[in-house]
């Protein structure tokens, strides 16, 4: 009879696909991965994009420029204030407009609090990503605070469609300086307890320390940029290097670090959720005051040329080119948006990994489906 | 020895950070007050938190007399991103004899509005705001239609108009 045991050198295992998404709570979003797995180890990574793809380029060439910029608020939903800002200074630049200053400050603050606001949310899905939930209702708790102050003033709470071309659509409420005062008192608490409950657990850091190694050189040759590239050691932040709205006179550290895994990407997103609440208080204190809006004609026409003008959202460098034939509507708007070149280290900090590690990875590079697919 | 010496060290570190969180959620349990923020939404419905600045949908807005300001201009309907807006007007002879285009139908497509506040900024007269109104879904698609200037309304008057034909 022959002998059924097998010996291991004759076991062969097989490489097999998992598909994670489109409809999965850890991509957030309409996103499908396809990993090859061996076992439990990831051979390849391949994300699959166009679940959500609106066509909101192609919309802005049938829009008129001013109509344009409540579309890319729904590009990146979490930073809809930077969108529009970017959208903003584009034509502002090539309209040649010039913006108050208090419509400048206001801008800043709101800036910042969506950073704010896109940090923590970031920080209660990563911690649950990796398997925490409390964080997810605490982050929301603190959220919700500046979304209320948000839909006081701006009228909405997600997509604002509130920095427009000229400055802001309306003046903040008399009693906003003194809100978000308190609201600071309180987020400065907060941000203790978040470094309480997961910063220093052990668990969290063990699942990310070592993960995810993204050096500097793969960082740049993938275009990332925004805190994914910053902690690679590589300095990326448009606030300093090309400084608008009045980011040069403000004092402000752009956050580096050098350790290139998941855990450096936490420290980094951590500690900028310091600087925005540093920035904010700078101004609060100042705030100038005067107009809030520079009054435009009806149509907005934009002088034939190209213009390009960046800004640093909450994920990294956002970008608008703008193709203007001198009419009232774009001859072509294309969006730099920063998920999509973020999207690409995925594969290379995953491949070699546990399938465990890829959920980690993904969140910690902080990726919104929506700025990808447009 | 040194290698166990800083296991045990490492599992009397990790036995730590987790009771310090747990700490965290402890003070949360026994304390719940400090930190809700939900709402007993259907049971506050009298009474909701919804800041008046709220962008819920467009009206137009009426006076005591059932007038309006909207004078058929269509700038709203032109800053309309989504063709939310469609302004029917229609030709109607004036006392002295001349032809002048009214208000007939301000019709609001409530189920293409984005909420983004384009037509309240185009408007020259400002007859037109948002209410902050946020249950705005219905079972039917064909309600969300709306008409907004009231049944019988008219333009109000400029004073210099009204002083002639005082007249
Ligand atoms: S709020 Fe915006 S989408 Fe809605 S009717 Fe006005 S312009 Fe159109
Ligand atoms: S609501 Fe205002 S903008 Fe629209 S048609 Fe009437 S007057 Fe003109």
């Amino acid at each position: 009879m022959e002998n059924p045991i097998v010996t291991p050198s004759e076991l062969k295992t097989e490489e097999f696909v998992v598909n994670i998404g489109p409809q999965h709570p850890a991509t957030h979003g309409v996103l499908r991965v396809e990993a090859t797995l061996d076992g439990e180890i990831i051979k390849d990574v391949l994300p699959h994009l166009g679940y959500i793809h609106r066509g909101i380029e192609k919309m802005t060439e049938s829009l008129g420029y001013k109509q344009s910029i409540f579309l890319t608020s729904r590009m990146d939903y979490l930073s809809a204030h930077i969108n529009n800002h970017l959208c903003a200074l584009a034509i502002e630049k090539a309209a040649q407009i010039e913006v108050p200053a208090r419509a400048k400050a206001i801008r800043i603050i709101m800036d910042e609090l969506q950073r704010l606001t896109s940090h923590e949310l970031w920080w209660g899905s990563c911690a649950m990503d990796i398997g925490a939930v409390t964080p997810f209702f605490l982050a929301f708790r603190d959220r919700e605070r500046i979304l209320e102050l948000f839909e006081q003033n701006t009228g909405n709470r997600l997509t604002m469609s509130y920095i427009i071309p000229g400055g802001v659509m309306n003046d903040i409420r008399p009693d906003f300086v003194p809100k978000l005062k308190e609201l600071i008192k309180s987020i400065k608490d907060y941000r203790k307890e978040y470094d309480q409950l997961i910063t220093g657990n052990f668990i969290f850091q063990h699942r990310t320390q070592g993960i995810g190694i993204l050096s500097k050189e793969q960082a740049i040759s993938l275009g990332c940029t925004g805190p994914t590239a910053r902690a690679s050691g590589l300095s990326c932040d448009i606030r300093k290097l090309y400084p608008y709205d009045g980011y040069e006179k403000l004092d402000f550290k752009e956050v580096i670090d050098y350790g290139c895994d998941n855990w450096a990407r936490y420290v980094v997103r951590m500690e900028e959720m310091n600087q925005s609440i540093h920035i904010i208080e700078q101004l609060l204190d100042n705030m100038p005051t005067g107009e809030y809006r520079t009054k435009l004609k009806g149509v907005l026409k934009l002088p034939a040329g190209e213009y390009y003008q960046r800004v640093e959202s909450a994920r990294g460098e956002l970008g608008v080119y703008i193709v203007s034939d001198g009419g009232a509507k774009p001859y072509r708007m294309k969006f730099r948006t920063p998920c999509y070149s973020n999207l690409g280290a995925v594969k290379p900090i995953s491949v070699g990994m546990k399938i465990a590690d890829l959920m980690a990875n993904m969140a910690t590079i902080d990726l919104v489906i929506p700025d990808m697919d447009r | 020895m040194k290698a166990l010496y800083n296991y045990l060290k490492e599992v009397a570190f990790a036995f730590v950070s987790l009771a310090n969180g747990l700490l965290l959620t402890l003070k949360y349990f026994v304390t719940p007050w400090k930190s809700i923020i939900t709402e007993n939404y259907p049971d506050n419905r009298n009474n909701p938190s919804v800041a008046d600045e709220f962008a819920g949908e467009v009206i137009l807005i009426h006076d005591e007399n059932n007038e309006h300001k909207c004078t058929a201009c269509t700038l709203c309907q032109l800053a309309c991103p989504n063709n939310s807006i469609q302004i029917i007007s229609k030709q109607v002879e004036t006392e002295d004899g001349k032809k002048k285009k009214v208000l007939d139908k301000w019709v609001y497509h409530l189920e293409m509005c984005t909420f983004c506040k384009q037509c309240i900024d185009a408007c020259p007269q400002d007859a037109i705001k948002m209410t902050n109104s946020y249950e705005l879904s219905c079972f039917d698609r064909s309600t969300l239609t709306k008409i907004l200037n009231q049944p019988g309304s008219k333009l109000k008057e400029k004073p210099k108009v009204t002083a002639k034909v005082q007249e």
